[in-house]
Formats: C-alpha cells, sequence, structure tokens
C-alpha cells in the first residue's frame, strides 16, 4: 500500500484549457467527460446496458411463452397455423433489409458522406413502415377472424375445423373444448409479443424522423457519430427480437392440414 | 488543522470559516436553475426533497394502520378502507422511498465525488429519472385520490385483475413509469462507475459505498424490466381480459407470481445494498481503520446480487409450488446469509480495536447492526421450508422485513444523511438533538416490531383490520413503539431543517474522513473537482490522511 501524497496530475491545467477549446470547436464534447473517446465509449456502454434491459423487458415475455408452449401444445401449434407464413417471411426479409440499410447508414456516418447517410435513413424508415404496414394486414385478418383475445375471441373453429373443399378432410386437428380454450393463450402471447415488437419499431421510426433531420442539417458529417452507432444498436437489438419472434410463432412445429 | 489528529471534531476548528463563497447551491440562481439542472448534487437534493416527501406520506398510512390496531374490534375505518391504508403504505414506502432511497440521494450525491469526476455520466438522463419518478408518484398519489387501490403492494392476481374495482391500472401505471427511473439510475451509476473512475482509482481502491451502489444497480437494470412487463400484463389483463393469468382462459395466476417475485425479490437487495455502502463508510470512518476484509465485502454485494436472482420462489411456498423446487429455492435463500453474513462479521472485525467514537451516524450504524441482524436471522426462519408454512401470512414476516428494511435501510439511509449533510450543506447540525434522535428511533422501533414477531409467531395475520382480544397488549404495544418511531423521525426533520440557517460551519471533513469527497470544499463546486484527482491510495487510508500535508487534492474554489 502506497502512502505517499495524492499528487495532481501535472499538464492538467493544460489538458483543461485544451478541453476548453475542443469544447468550443465540438459542441457535443461535455465537460463533465476527460475526452471525446471516455463521452463516445460511456454512450455506447449505456447503450448496450439499455439493450439488456430491454432483453429482460422481452424475456419476461419469452418465459411466459415457453411455460404455456409446453403445457398446451397442441392449442400452440394449431393456433400458429394460423398465421401466415408468407406474410411473416416477407416481413422478415423487410425487416432485415431495414436493418442493412441502417448499418450502412452507420457505415456512411463513420466516412463522413451526409447525402449517403440521409439516404440510408430515410430506406430504413422506408423498410420500418412497410414491416408495420404488413403487421397491420395480419393484425385486421385476425380481428375478422375473431382471433383477438378477450371476450370476442371464438374458439368454434378449433373445435370443429372446415373443411378442406379440395381434398375433404378437416384443414386441422380439432382440438377438444377445453384444449381450443388455451389457443387464447396462445394469440395473447402472439400479440403481446409481436405488439411490443412493433411498439418499438414505433419508437424507432419516431426517432428515424428526428435522426435524419439532424444529419440533413449535417450535424453527425463531421465525426460525431455516438447517435447514429447508437441507434443502429437499438434497430439492429429490434431486428433480432423478431428473428426469435418468427420461428418462434409461426414457423416451428408447423404440419400439414389434419 | 492538525491533520495527524485522530480525534473527531464535531465543530470545525476554524470557528470563524463561512461556507465557500461558490458552491454548487449558489452557482446559479432561480427554481428554473433547479428543476432544469444537471448537476448530480442538485439532483440529489431534488431526490432528498421528493423521497422525504412520500416517506412521511407513507409514514402517515403507518400511523393509520397501527390507531386501527390498537383495539381488537374494527372501529377506526372499514376494511375496505383498512386494506387501502396498508396498500397505500406498501407502494409508496417500496417505490417511493426504500427503492430509490439511498442510490437516488447519497448515490447520485457521492458516486462522481468518490471516484473524482465531474457528474454521472448522462446528466440529462439523471434528471429524466427525477422527473419520471415524479410522475409515477403523481399516478400513484392520483389511484389514492380517486379512490384508493386494496391489492396490497403486490397486486397480486386475479385478486388484482378480476375481483377489485379499486385503481389498480393507476397505480400499477405509476410503479412502472417509477421503474424506469430506477432503471435509469442504475444505468447511470454502471457506466459511470466503469468509464468515469479518475486516474489510480481502480476498482479495489473504490469505496464500499461504490461497490455497493453497483450491485445494487445491476439488479435495478436486470429486474425492473420484468416488473413492468409484468404490471403491463396486469393492465391488460385488467383492461380487456387478455387471460394470461385467468385459469378460465388458460392462464396461471401463478405466473404473475413467478414474474414478480423475480424482480421482487431481488428487490429487497436494491433496498438493502446501498444501505450496507452506507455502513461501511460509516463504521470504517469512526473507528478509524480500513474495513477488514474490503475484498471480501465488496465481493459479497455482487454475491448478494446474484443470488437475489435465484430465490424468488421462496415467497411462494405455500402457492403452489413443486415440492423438488420448494426445497432448492429454500437452500438456495439460505444461501443468501452467506455474503450478509460476511458483510456482519468484517463490520464486526473492522470495530475491533478500533478508535471508536460514538457520532449520531455511528449510533444509527450501531442501529443498523443489531436491527439487520435480527432481521436477517428471523429470514433464515422463513427460508426453512416447515417454519415458513407456518409463519407465513402472518405479522412475523411483517416483522421481519420490517426489521430487514426499516431497521436496516432506513437506519442506514439516516447513518447517511447524518454522515454526508456536513457535505451536502456545509453546516453541521446540534449534535445532542441528534444522538436523542438516534435513540428514540431505535427504541421506538423495537417497541413496534418486537411485538409482531410474537403476534406473528402467535398466528396474528397481516393484512387484517380485526383480531382475537389477547393479542391486544401486543398491538398496544406495538402502536406505542410507533408513536415513539414517529417522533424520532419527525426530530431529524426539525433540526436537519435548522441546521440549514444556523448550523455550525462544518468545514471539508469534519469527520476526519479518506474519502475524496472530504478532500474538497463544503459544500462542493458545482465541477467537484477544479483539477481532476489522481487517486494513490487505498480507500479508507487513515495513515495516508495523516501525512497528507497542506498539499490539498483539489482548493476551495
Amino acid at each position: 500500500m502506497d502512502n505517499a501524497i495524492v499528487a495532481t496530475r501535472p499538464h492538467t491545467h493544460e489538458t483543461a484549457v485544451a478541453a476548453e477549446h475542443e469544447h468550443v470547436a465540438l459542441p457535443q464534447h461535455r465537460h463533465h467527460f476527460e475526452t471525446k473517446e471516455q463521452q463516445r465509449e460511456a454512450a455506447t456502454f449505456g447503450m448496450w446496458l439499455f439493450l439488456l434491459t430491454e432483453i429482460m423487458f422481452f424475456g419476461g415475455l419469452f418465459f411466459a411463452y415457453l411455460l404455456y408452449r409446453n403445457w398446451y401444445h397442441d392449442a400452440f401449434v394449431v393456433s400458429s397455423n394460423q398465421l401466415s407464413i408468407p406474410l411473416g417471411a416477407a416481413n422478415t426479409a423487410i425487416l432485415i433489409s431495414s436493418g442493412f440499410f441502417m448499418a450502412l447508414a452507420v457505415w456512411a456516418a463513420e466516412v463522413q458522406k451526409k447525402s449517403l447517410l440521409v439516404i440510408f435513413l430515410v430506406l430504413t424508415t422506408v423498410f420500418g413502415v412497410a414491416f408495420l404496414g404488413i403487421k397491420a394486414v395480419e393484425y385486421h385478418e385476425k380481428w375478422e377472424k375473431h382471433h383477438i383475445p378477450g371476450n370476442h375471441f371464438d374458439v368454434s373453429e378449433f373445435i370443429n375445423p372446415p373443411v378442406n373443399p379440395k381434398t375433404g378432410k378437416l384443414t386441422e386437428k380439432p382440438l377438444a373444448p377445453d384444449m381450443a380454450q388455451k389457443t387464447q393463450v396462445f394469440f395473447f402471447l402472439y400479440f403481446a409479443m409481436t405488439g411490443m415488437h412493433a411498439f418499438h419499431m414505433i419508437l424507432g421510426i419516431g426517432l428515424l424522423f428526428w435522426l435524419t433531420w439532424r444529419a440533413n442539417r449535417g450535424e453527425f458529417s463531421a465525426g460525431y457519430v455516438a447517435p447514429i452507432e447508437n441507434f443502429g444498436l437499438y434497430w439492429h437489438f429490434v431486428d433480432i427480437v423478431w428473428l426469435f419472434l418468427f420461428p418462434l410463432l409461426y414457423l416451428i412445429n408447423r404440419h400439414p392440414g389434419y | 488543522m492538525s491533520a495527524t489528529s485522530y480525534t473527531i471534531v464535531n465543530l470545525p476548528d476554524q470557528r470563524t470559516a463561512t461556507i465557500p463563497k461558490r458552491n454548487y447551491l449558489n452557482n446559479e440562481d432561480g427554481l428554473l436553475s433547479w428543476l432544469f439542472t444537471g448537476d448530480h448534487k442538485r439532483i440529489a437534493i431534488l431526490y432528498l426533497i421528493s423521497i422525504t416527501f412520500f416517506f412521511f406520506i407513507g409514514g402517515a398510512f403507518a400511523g393509520l394502520i397501527r390507531l386501527e390496531l390498537l383495539t381488537p374490534q374494527p372501529d377506526l375505518v372499514a376494511s375496505d378502507t383498512y386494506n387501502k391504508f396498508f396498500s397505500m403504505h406498501g407502494i409508496v414506502m417500496i417505490f417511493l422511498f426504500l427503492v430509490p432511497s439511498v442510490p437516488a440521494t447519497l448515490g447520485n450525491f457521492l458516486i462522481p465525488i468518490m471516484i473524482g469526476a465531474k457528474d454521472l455520466a448522462f446528466p440529462k438522463v439523471n434528471l429524466l429519472s427525477w422527473y419520471l419518478y415524479w410522475i409515477g408518484g403523481l399516478f400513484t398519489m392520483a389511484a389514492l385520490v380517486l379512490g384508493g387501490v386494496d391489492t396490497g403492494w403486490t397486486f397480486t392476481t386475479p385478486l388484482s385483475t378480476h375481483y377489485l374495482n379499486t385503481h389498480v391500472v393507476t397505480a400499477a401505471t405509476g410503479v412502472f413509469i417509477i421503474g424506469f427511473s430506477s432503471i435509469f439510475t442504475g444505468l447511470n451509476f454502471i457506466v459511470t462507475l466503469h468509464r468515469m473512475r479518475a486516474p489510480g482509482m481502480t476498482w479495489f481502491r473504490l469505496p464500499l459505498f461504490c461497490w455497493s451502489n453497483y450491485a445494487a444497480s445491476i439488479l435495478m437494470v436486470l429486474g425492473t424490466p420484468v416488473l413492468a412487463i409484468t404490471l403491463v400484463l396486469v393492465a391488460l389483463e385488467r383492461l380487456v381480459g387478455i387471460g394470461v393469468f385467468d385459469p378460465t382462459k388458460g392462464g396461471d395466476p401463478l405466473l404473475f407470481q413467478h414474474l414478480f417475485w423475480f424482480y421482487s425479490h431481488p428487490a429487497v437487495y436494491i433496498m438493502i445494498l446501498p444501505g450496507m455502502g452506507v455502513i461501511s463508510e460509516v463504521i470504517s470512518t469512526f473507528s478509524r481503520k480500513r474495513v477488514f476484509g474490503y475484498t471480501a465485502v465488496a465481493f459479497s454485494s455482487v454475491a448478494i446480487a446474484l443470488f437475489g436472482f435465484f430465490v424468488w420462489a421462496h415467497h411462494m411456498f405455500i402457492m403452489g409450488v413443486s415440492n423438488y423446487s420448494a426445497l432448492v429455492f429454500s437452500l438456495l435463500t439460505m444461501l443468501v446469509a452467506v455474503p450478509s453474513a460476511i458483510k456482519i462479521f468484517n463490520w464486526a472485525f473492522t470495530l475491533q480495536k478500533g478508535s471508536i467514537t460514538f457520532e449520531t451516524p455511528m449510533l444509527y450504524a450501531f442501529g443498523f447492526l443489531g436491527l439487520f441482524t435480527i432481521g436477517g436471522m428471523t429470514g433464515v426462519f422463513l427460508g426453512a421450508l416447515g417454519m415458513d408454512i407456518h409463519l407465513t401470512e402472518t405479522y412475523f414476516i411483517v416483522a421481519h422485513f420490517h426489521f430487514v428494511m426499516v431497521g436496516g435501510m432506513l437506519m442506514a439511509f439516516l447513518a447517511g444523511i447524518h454522515f454526508w449533510w456536513p457535505k451536502m450543506t456545509g453546516r453541521m447540525y446540534p449534535e445532542s438533538l441528534s444522538k436523542l434522535a438516534a435513540v428514540t428511533t431505535f427504541i421506538g422501533f423495537n417497541l413496534t416490531f418486537l411485538p409482531q414477531f410474537i403476534l406473528g409467531y402467535l398466528g396474528m395475520p397481516r393484512r387484517y383490520h380485526a383480531y382475537p382480544p389477547e393479542f391486544q397488549v401486543l398491538n398496544v404495544l406495538s402502536t406505542a413503539g410507533a408513536t415513539v418511531l414517529g417522533v424520532g423521525y419527525m426530530l431529524p426533520l426539525l433540526y436537519l431543517g435548522w441546521s440549514l440557517k444556523y448550523g455550525a460551519i462544518a468545514g471539508n471533513n469534519p469527520w476526519q474522513a479518506t474519502g475524496l469527497e472530504w478532500q474538497i470544499q463544503s459544500p462542493p463546486l458545482t465541477e467537484n473537482f477544479i483539477e481532476t484527482p489522481v487517486v494513490d491510495h487505498e480507500a479508507y487510508d487513515y495513515e495516508w490522511l495523516e501525512h497528507k500535508t497542506a498539499q490539498e487534492v483539489t482548493t476551495v474554489g
């Protein structure tokens, strides 16, 4: 243990003065950070921690899904057959494209190409909106089929599935009435998980408008890219959540009609 | 002042000294400069005022509860009103007082200074979290004004979702928003402690207060989102009947309990860990010794945080978890006693052969040691499966968690407020009055809650507003204790308020403590340090303090 006297770092005064000058040149370097590097690291670290809280937030829903899927396997299989794979797959492709453009936007910001940055941010937004549009179509279909959990939920279709006119066979495995009730749990989870995901996308699109406006003013074209980078992390997180939701809700245990 | 002297002076020897002309309190004037401040110290003061306000609201409900229980008959209020009383007491005290208490006030104020930084990493987020705290607090108050909530603070389904016509959604919205306040505070602390430490301030030179707040922050960041999603589900279940917790629709009420306690058990450690940090600082300062087993105390904070995530189901032993999982959770629960005991034993060894002086913070710290030990050991009773079945939902459990959280956290909070008051305000408080308050609180606390252990053991259930006449004597004792306790809480409010104007000038380091916060002026400058300090000594190094000559780390501005 060193008991020496606490010394102040030499040159601190000069450093402070230099920082003062830098402060004028780059208004984004806030006073309480020693260096721009420190500020950038803090922002990125904070973003990762925030995403960790988001994982825990969705984690509650994934936990519920895991539990109920084990208990009500048959109901979950039949319910997931109600979801449209083409629409889900199209949305997956659209969202991945959106994430791709976001990655390009981060690159454009880093190489300080303002017009490219704006273009890629707009493309990210357009694909994000397209995703939400398709999601709205899917939600509307559920509404028409009475698959929205709550008082209007209708399970009759799961007890007496319709006959496929071409093959003359039942389109689905009929469920016992008590198991058919459990389809509501699936649809609740479907709406809660995709709804929470869509909510994050809506927030993200709002932020994209704001970032595009700022990018257009040239704020990110001079080496200050932390907001773009951190938003990129957020947007990729939203992508990744969907990449779990799509297989869990749409794909696994699909089977051809009964 | 002679730096070699180990005598602790309560009054500064520069009696003619004045408060530094320039400090964070008078740097800018006007209400708006406070409401839009980015200064962590001002935000801490904002929190301190807000938290005190809510503490007395929660305390008023406690008073009403104890008043009703003075007699066996339900003669003060009807049962549903009583239910609203204890629900509001719980919600306000847990979410608006205990969870934010030490981190949001003392943590906000001290963490940047202790590590030699100018501010927390995200000052705006810090201010936002104070606003979220108030918005959430107002929702909670709105629920109260509109007619109250009678679910208890746990919002347990199906009671909260199907059988009650009170303002559960409003209150849950309030708690949801306060949760984000807590998440942002935790996030800010973690980033600050990782990225903003001054040169030479290594992890193992951090004051233990920083370690314990770091551990609590991990819990805030990982646990609170789960509470948030759980409350969203409760609100949805109530508003549109989605059925996730409703057995008639295929849901399971137990799922609620799993999700709720996954946050709310770790939340107990969010409440107690920062308090343990305060105790480490206080005990070390007033026994003039480095905290014994510094590393063990530091790691035990993190261990408590980690174990805290694996014990939630002990809240559900009688609610339908399988025997095997009950067994495992019982065992895991007892494991938490190990890091807690490590702390207690290390504090005891710190005291051993120390030059102990009994200043007010130290009195509160001793109160903490006694009360938290009793609270912790009765926790072992409750962790044991068989005992738990007998004691669940009785006053034993009420006494247990009040010993841990009120006897532990509140004593630590008061110890901390008294310890750092000279730093925060630049002034001392009247010593004899503050000692009287500490003793009154301790006596009042024991008189309130020791009878409740017996009541619970005899089988008096919690949350009832009437009871058999044979329980009256103990209840009267408890209510009498609550009155004494109330006086004990009012006293600091009065004399600390008085000291703001009339207290003696404290000087930079009235306790002769070693932390960086004591090497700067009181109250500090807005930027804390004029020059970033370079740290080359361990925490609690009193020999270093002795050697420290006129060369101050930073000087008065």
